[in-house]
């Protein structure tokens, strides 16, 4: 299996990711920078987390227009998998290939914490490996987080199964006390129609093996490895 | 010079820019003619206090800085040590106290910026932040104000760079109302052959400028550094940089990049006295001189004058001198980064360093001087007078034990600071190896099985009792940080935060920690080998407690073999390790009892020291033990307490039988102390290997159940230690 990481000025979980991407599938991992044009042959791309353009003006705002986003768009629509992760999420909002924005944490205050999350659709190449309503651990860091779409979008999310990850409690409840950043009905990840576009907030690849302490995050590296298999 | 600009020389002038007359004598004597203004405004930041260590230096002199392990000690931009197998550790803390109490976010952002540049301009990647932050009392009308903004600081840019705060302190004492203190402390990790270095060796050389253009903020930061504070500080707020972390990320990806072919000679960050210090700085260690356009300085602001240039504090910019023909190499790297390179001048063999703009010679002054040149003060001293002991039975006992401890983990002092390193990224780059709350950060050493160890300490009440013991104190605590977590102790960082270094009770405080640290490093051999002075910290004549911030920094050898705080196993016993005589003197118990701290602090024996760590550094690499704390601020019972909350599990507790008051046991706070949790088997092992050391242990208590027992008391459910311990800091904060 081959990898693909976008690199944006600014992102700074693109070699993490690519350390957790080699580590698991054991593939090759290439690194794109995001004045190029056209993705390389590949199985899964990435857009990892960080400060794309430092967040300024919006987050994932400018890096939506980023010269490489083009063909991320065009090999999303053709069916290759496209996992964003924290600032990736925010980068595929506002190309579009996601519904909705990631606004300002409802604490105004960045926020690192491991947080429990509901396994709400397995449906996915990137949760094939979890069951069905699973309670799994991932750490979040970030300041934007706090999911918002429409009442329609949020309904049609709901209806087609594509909210992917929930914040919960140990009891797979989705309380206000579970949820990190204020989103809306607790998501932490969604997934487009076809269900080959992922975003999430938290980092998998944060814990993704025992020394990290945790292994949940290895298990969505996993899930495509399977998927593609 | 032109004669009508020399006349604009005139003694409030030269006051302005805060060089005494007999200092001003001294340049006259120097130039042999008047400065020009720039020249002026050049000397007076190279002389100032922040910049030319004016009073410390004479005795910084005195401290340990060598070693089998150093491989760079201070006078670089970052200390750097050798951790075996080609990797190297560079490392350096640094003050930016007066900006951040001027204005917190912008002031604690660009204090992270600026230790981070320190040790990528030495060739390494920063991998982790620590901090260490001192406010006023918590009832004080701006503590709040304060703590949020410099958290947010400090959170802001080094998350947005992608380096992990780790680690560090939060403190509260009424002595910092007026003057907080901001001390940011850098890790970074280089091979050891490829170390960068300031010195511009080489004529001809083209100096090149790279990063942020430069504006006119923080003109004279370095010389209000370098100044008490009166009611009218808050006009200073222009003299505040203003940091872009987005840029110095960048900066460290193409600095590094460049950094891995070999067309750097020198490379230097521009910190405090920005262009002025780097060129001069620079020019001398390699021996040269030094011409500079400034028509080619990347410039954000119309009409900028030389003297602006020159003085400029603007964030995120470097200066280099490049192999001759290299430029375009490295001007490649720069752009598709998108940051400014310019080529502003080149080295020469005058020893003079010139600055033109528009045509006209705005300084020409004598390299070597102008760096070496500032006046080195002895200034008087008093020794601070030795407090006397106060014995255990002089402070009252307590009502209940367990109910004390509970007020005590609720309180400013002791309360969880979760609120704080939860804003701060402390896992990405995916190699933190242990949360916030333990004795010592660990990151792993990326693709390796290493970790490198991290702490930042200072008691500042023992220092204010006791300078030297004080500081010896905040030596050994870092030490055995260092230690409980299994690490090789190698060297340290210190960050000398001080009042108005002119009064001789506070050169007093200075010279007796001076003393301390020479002592404690000397005997654990545990080198300085980089640091920062701070001193005019008083606010309307009113000096902060002395504060020697001790960063230091270990290495665990294989992180098989790592420690953390986390009670593990239902059954295992508590060990305490170490000579204990019930100190109460400046406890928190003592605070917490009488509502004061007085007498002197405890004492440190540095023998005991050393053996007592060399023996759990022992224990924990032969698995013997399965956690490890050390006893620090509110002695042994909030040890224990500490690792049934990482545990998430209860201890009974054993009553104490000794001879000392039952309260000291629990808390005193006598130093060179450990609790080890292990089997019922090898506690007993432990206690005995102790003994062959001639150091006491015992047993203090046994895992199990979900709550604190001690016989006699109402048990405390862990659950509700934990609420207690967790909300001061958000209930304060407003944030519950």
């Amino acid at each position: 299996m081959k990898s693909a990481v976008v690199v944006f000025p600014g992102s700074n979980c693109d070699r993490d990711v690519k350390v957790a991407l080699e580590k698991v599938t054991g593939g090759p991992v290439r690194m794109v920078w995001h004045a190029e044009t056209a993705m390389p042959a590949t199985d899964l791309i990435v857009l990892p987390g960080g400060f794309a353009y430092g967040d300024y003006l919006r987050t994932g705002a400018m890096a939506a227009h980023s010269p490489i986003m083009r063909d991320v768009v065009a090999k999303a629509k053709s069916g290759i998998p496209v996992l964003g992760i924290c600032n990736g999420f925010q980068v595929l909002c506002e190309a579009g290939l996601l519904p909705g924005v990631l606004m300002r944490n409802a604490s105004l205050k960045f926020v690192c914490r491991d947080v429990l999350l509901k396994i709400e659709q397995t449906g996915t190449p990137f949760t094939s490996c979890f069951q069905q309503g699973e309670v799994i651990r991932l750490s979040v860091a970030h300041g934007d987080g706090n999911y918002f779409a429409d009442r329609a979008t949020l309904e049609a999310l709901e209806a087609d199964g594509r909210v992917v990850f929930r914040y919960v409690d140990k009891a797979g409840q989705a309380t206000p006390e579970a949820n990190p950043n204020g989103a809306q009905h607790n998501i932490a990840g969604i997934c487009d129609a076809q269900r080959r576009v992922l975003g999430l907030m938290p980092h998998p690849e944060r814990l993704f093996e025992p020394m990290l302490g945790g292994t949940d995050g290895r298990r969505i590296f996993e899930s495509v490895l399977a998927t593609l298999h | 010079m032109d004669a009508k600009a020399a006349a604009s020389i005139t003694p409030e002038v030269v006051a302005e820019h805060g060089l005494a007359p007999e200092e001003y004598q001294r340049l006259l004597e120097i130039l042999g003619r008047p400065p020009s203004l720039t020249e002026l405004g050049i000397f007076s930041v190279m002389w100032s206090e922040h910049c030319s260590y004016k009073s410390s230096r004479v005795w910084l002199s005195q401290l340990p800085t060598k070693g089998p392990q150093v491989i760079q000690g201070p006078g670089e931009n970052a200390g750097v040590v050798d951790l075996g197998d080609g990797d190297a550790v560079v490392f350096k803390m640094e003050s930016h106290n007066h900006p951040s109490f001027i204005e917190p976010y912008q002031g604690a952002a660009t204090g992270v910026g600026g230790i981070m540049r320190d040790v990528f301009t030495m060739g390494a990647r920063p991998v982790a932040n620590l901090n260490a932050l001192r406010f006023g009392d918590p009832s004080h009308p701006k503590t709040r104000h304060l703590l949020a903004g410099v958290v947010a600081g400090i959170g802001g840019y080094g998350n947005c760079t992608g380096v992990p705060t780790v680690g560090g302190e939060t403190n509260f004492d009424p002595g910092y109302n007026g003057n907080i203190l901001v001390n940011a402390m850098c890790v970074g990790l280089a091979k050891a052959d490829k170390i960068f270095y300031s010195a511009a060796k080489g004529v001809g050389l083209p100096v090149v400028y790279v990063g942020s253009k430069t504006g006119r903020d923080g003109i004279h930061g370095a010389t209000m550094a370098s100044a008490e504070f009166d009611d009218k500080s808050a006009e200073k707020r222009p003299t505040v940089q203003v940091g872009d972390p987005f840029t110095e990320k960048l900066l460290i990806e193409a600095c590094l990049e460049l950094m891995a072919s070999d067309a750097i000679v020198a490379i230097q960050d521009m910190g405090a006295a920005g262009l002025t210090s780097s060129t001069s700085e620079m020019a001398d260690k390699g021996g040269v001189g030094i011409e500079l356009d400034l028509d080619r300085v990347p410039q954000r602001e119309l009409n900028m004058t030389a003297y602006e240039m020159m003085l400029s504090e603007s964030q995120e910019r470097m200066l280099m001198i490049l192999k001759p023909g290299r430029e375009a190499e490295a001007e490649a790297i720069f752009r598709k980064w998108g940051l400014d390179f310019a080529v502003i001048g080149h080295t020469t063999d005058t020893g003079r360093m010139i600055v033109k703009h528009k045509g006209a010679v705005e300084a020409d002054l004598p390299v070597a001087t102008l760096a070496n040149s500032a006046p080195r003060y002895e200034r008087p001293w008093m020794p601070t007078s030795p407090p006397k002991v106060i014995l255990p039975e002089w402070v009252p006992a307590p009502n209940s034990i367990l109910g004390t401890l509970k007020t005590m983990m609720s309180g400013p002092h002791l309360a969880s600071r979760r609120w704080v390193w939860e804003q701060y990224d402390h896992t990405v780059m995916g190699d933190t190896m242990q949360q916030p709350g333990g004795d010592a950060a660990v990151v792993r050493v990326h693709g390796t099985n290493k970790g490198i160890a991290a702490t930042c300490d200072v008691t500042p009440r023992y220092v204010l009792a006791d300078p030297v013991m004080g500081t010896k104190q905040a030596v050994v605590e870092t030490w055995r940080n260092l230690i409980a977590v299994g690490a090789d102790p190698l060297a340290i960082t210190d960050n000398m935060n001080f009042g108005n270094p002119e009064r001789p009770e506070i050169m007093g405080q200075f010279v007796g920690a001076v003393q301390g640290m020479k002592e404690a490093c000397a005997a654990l051999k545990y080198p300085v080998v980089s640091g920062n002075v701070s001193l005019y910290n008083e606010t309307n004549g009113v000096a902060i407690p002395p504060t020697p911030a001790i960063g230091g920094v270990g290495l665990v050898p294989d992180l098989a073999h790592m420690a953390d705080i986390v009670l593990e196993a239902e059954g295992n016993l508590l060990v305490v390790i170490g000579r204990e005589s019930g100190h109460l003197g400046q406890s928190l118990y003592q605070l917490t009892a009488t509502g004061k701290v007085e007498g002197a602090p405890p004492p440190v024996d540095l023998a005991d020291e050393i053996k007592a760590g060399n023996l759990v550094r022992t224990l924990i690499r032969e698995t013997k033990v399965s956690a490890v704390h050390d006893v620090s601020d509110g002695g042994l019972l909030v040890a224990v307490a500490e690792m049934a909350l990482a545990g998430n599990v209860g201890v009974q507790l054993f009553p104490y039988e000794g001879k000392l008051p039952a309260h000291a046991a629990w808390f005193g706070e006598d130093q060179g102390r450990y609790v080890v949790e292990a089997s019922p088997e090898l506690a007993e092992e432990i206690i005995e290997r102790a003994r062959l050391l001639a150091l006491p242990a015992r047993v203090v208590g046994k895992i199990g159940g979900d709550a604190l027992s001690l016989r006699g008391e109402t048990a405390l459910p862990i659950a509700d230690l934990r609420t207690a311990h967790e909300s001061w800091f958000p209930h304060y904060m407003g944030t519950t």
